[in-house]
């Protein structure tokens, strides 16, 4: 008797660990495929066998030196409008939450779910409009324009998810602080923004990623090669040869994954609690 | 008794400001004033072409005139930024008479505490009380022109397209003008058979494929994060580590990497087939295969995020609920159906419903892998493994069927729109938030 449950439960998971394993593999080998291939002699896309006879760097040094693919330039470019649009799209979006968290008005509730239809409209549905519109104001093919238009959409995602978290921060510490004499300003930098670091930190995340992986928009503002985002020159890149230069197309992911992946591996608790704050909570 | 109030909102009404300034708030007095004046200014210049622009959409093509004997190209109306045009004044107009109303009732306020023999504010203690009492609604004033200008704006001007017939090769401006059709769009697409049958075939594939990758994903994700989490299995921490990498992915970089891994000639996948002694399969080039490659992907890009949500879960799962089904003898498998199942499932159904709602819209997996081909000869300017969003995508930036494109698109925010409006409504943060607290 005992000994059979003993030996189910050595089935079940000798089981288990076969399937662990054929799931493991199935996840990193994308992956491990496309680093080796960026090592790789030579440019087809076939390749006899996995790991390469010899490993070579000339197309890390093609992508920053040929005067081609402006990769180095279009790293930049994609920094950048990282960065600036990550600074104010947070910036504007913790407005929006706060307001939404700790204050009740009249329209609140309208406000919110007009948040939430907003979001769910297909983003490029606007874009002709949204291109008219920078035409106007003479923005076309700038980085300002991507900046503009990633940062005033960031309220759109990020508010309800934020407002979550806010509810959350216990708001006996807002009365006490109001009892001291601190303004609703001084509540907001004092208390609020310390206490929501990781909420921060997860939508700083969020927000800088966009814009390394969004083409759609880059394609349609960015018409010169120079200030093309890497998302743009990559897509580029394989739509135009196909096989013909595969390994430095790998080369390039390796460039824009690495660095995502690494703030990724550092944030990960952070960003399982950003999945179901918004959805899940109470 | 002074009849302050009605005074002062009259002369408010008359010209903003003068009510403030009669009720001696000079310094606010003077900005509505100048608001109004700068209003004035752009609207004696703008509003009368924005009101004729709306409606008529430009009456004069660009056409070629004959100046001294020379044919020379004189340009016309531009139908469409004449639209955009008018719709940019029409929405200052809008916030001109909001901020009209309210300097209205302000005044009326005032005057009315005046009557009660309350100074009114200085500048000073006005600055305060909005600091004070109105904090929400000025922090709400930054990302809610953002959001007027670079999301509102651009909807409305795409739900009146559709009821224009701005699309190729007929009224693409400036050569031509564009005119309003009412429904004829929409009537088009749904009832004409060419244009009828692409729709309903694809509405079709984006429903099937909505369920599935949602499903599959969703499954997935529960089934590998049991696993991990069954008694006896270790190095939990390193399988889930490995297990997460196709998330952290960049997914963009993961859909390009797809599309040259099941590439039917030269990919490895096809590559390894032919290692056992399989013929390869045509992934991306067979209308069937194409939507199994696409389903089969958008596992390996979602299964990461289901499982780190349902993990998330089961550590929330109450111990001795299972402790209580033990003693009562319950197997491995009922402990499953009857406490896990219904815990997961209850506590992730809005992030199941979101999902759905996501994945109609999912432009990316679709595009960037198969860019909605193998091409389907049956159908307008859309293949196998399109969805509607990237039907309509192509339909605007190849083929300049904007009209059409944007009826799609608001046949699909409803669709889209509807799920997720219910869903948010239903779920507790929204109703019972303060309880939290």
């Amino acid at each position: 008797m005992i000994t059979s449950r003993k030996l189910a439960n050595f089935i079940r998971l000798a089981l288990s660990y076969i399937l662990l394993v054929i799931l493991a593999i199935a996840a990193i080998y994308p992956a491990l495929w496309i680093l080796l291939a960026s090592f790789r002699p030579g440019k087809s896309l076939y390749s006899k066998t996995l790991i390469p006879d010899h490993f070579t760097l000339s197309h890390y040094k093609e992508l920053f030196t040929s005067p081609v693919y402006m990769f180095g330039t279009w790293y930049a470019n994609t920094l950048k409008i990282a960065v600036f649009s990550m600074l104010i799209g947070v910036v504007l979006t913790l407005l929006t939450s706060y307001a939404l968290s700790r204050f009740r008005f009249k329209s609140r509730k309208t406000t919110m779910s007009t948040l939430l239809i907003l979001g769910m409209f297909p983003g490029f549905m606007s874009m002709i409009a949204i291109y008219l519109l920078l035409k106007e104001f003479n923005l076309l093919d700038t980085h300002l324009a991507l900046i503009i238009v990633y940062a005033a959409g960031a309220p759109l995602g990020g508010t309800l998810i934020a407002k979550g978290f806010l509810d959350t921060i216990p708001r006996s510490l807002d009365e006490a602080a109001r009892i001291d004499g601190a303004s609703n300003f001084g509540i907001f930098t004092r208390i609020i923004l310390p206490l929501s670091r990781p909420m921060i930190t997860y939508m700083a995340l969020t927000q800088f990623v966009g814009p390394w992986v969004d083409f759609i928009f880059a394609k349609l503002i960015l018409r010169t090669k120079e200030n093309w985002t890497v998302a743009v020159g990559m897509w580029d890149m394989v739509n135009t040869m196909q096989n013909s230069n595969f390994t430095l197309f790998a080369a390039g992911a390796v460039l824009i994954s690495v660095p995502i992946m690494i703030l990724f591996g550092f944030l990960q608790r952070l960003l399982v609690d950003g999945l179901t704050a918004g959805a899940s909570k109470g | 008794m002074q009849r302050h109030k009605a005074r002062a909102a009259v002369l408010s009404a008359i010209f903003m400001g003068l009510g403030q300034i009669y009720n001696r708030q000079f310094i606010k007095g003077l900005i509505f004033i100048a608001v109004e004046a700068a209003a004035l200014f752009y609207f004696i210049t703008n509003l009368g072409r924005a009101f004729w622009g709306i409606t008529t959409l430009g009456e004069s093509p660009s056409r070629l005139e004959k100046v001294k004997g020379i044919a020379k190209m004189v340009p016309g109306d531009h139908s469409i930024v004449i639209m955009i045009e008018s719709l940019i004044t029409l929405l200052f107009l809008v916030l001109f008479l909001i901020v009209w109303y309210m300097n209205i009732r302000d005044a009326h306020k005032i005057g009315a505490e005046r009557e009660t023999g309350r100074p009114s504010n200085t500048f000073k203690q006005s600055v305060r009380y909005i600091l004070d009492y109105k904090f929400a609604q000025s922090f709400l004033l930054l990302p809610g022109i953002g959001i007027l200008f670079f999301t509102i704006m651009p909807i409305i001007f795409m739900i009146m397209l559709a009821f224009t017939n701005y699309a190729a090769p007929d009224h693409i401006p400036p050569a031509r003008l564009v005119d309003w059709v009412g429904f004829e769009t929409f009537r088009n697409l749904l009832v004409l058979k060419s244009w009828s049958h692409t729709f309903y075939g694809v509405l079709t594939w984006t429903i099937i494929w909505a369920v599935l990758s949602t499903v599959t994903t969703y499954f997935g994700g529960m089934l590998v994060a049991l696993l991990i989490n069954q008694k006896g299995v270790r190095f939990k921490g390193m399988w889930r580590m490995i297990l997460i990498i196709p998330y952290a992915v960049p997914q963009m970089i993961s859909l390009l990497l797809m599309r040259n891994l099941f590439n039917g000639q030269f990919g490895p996948i096809n590559q390894y087939l032919g290692y056992f002694g399989l013929g390869g399969l045509p992934w991306l080039t067979d209308p069937f295969w194409a939507k199994v490659t696409v389903i089969i992907v958008n596992m390996w890009v979602g299964i990461p995020v289901s499982m780190l949500l349902i993990m998330g879960v089961l550590t929330t799962i109450p111990r001795d609920m299972y402790e209580a089904a033990e003693v009562d003898g319950a197997t491995n498998y009922q402990k499953f159906r009857i406490v896990t199942l219904p815990m997961i499932l209850f506590s992730t159904a809005p992030t199941l419903i979101m999902q759905f709602a996501g994945n109609i819209n999912n432009f990316n997996a679709i595009y960037l892998l198969t860019a909605g081909n193998p091409v389907n000869g049956n159908y307008q300017y859309a293949g196998s493994t399109d969805l509607l969003v990237t039907w309509l995508y192509k339909l605007t930036l190849d083929q300049n069927k904007n009209n059409m494109a944007s009826a799609i698109g608001i046949i699909l925010f409803i669709i889209v729109a509807g799920f997720s409006l219910y869903n948010y409504r239903r779920t507790k943060s929204f109703q019972e938030e303060d309880m939290i607290q």
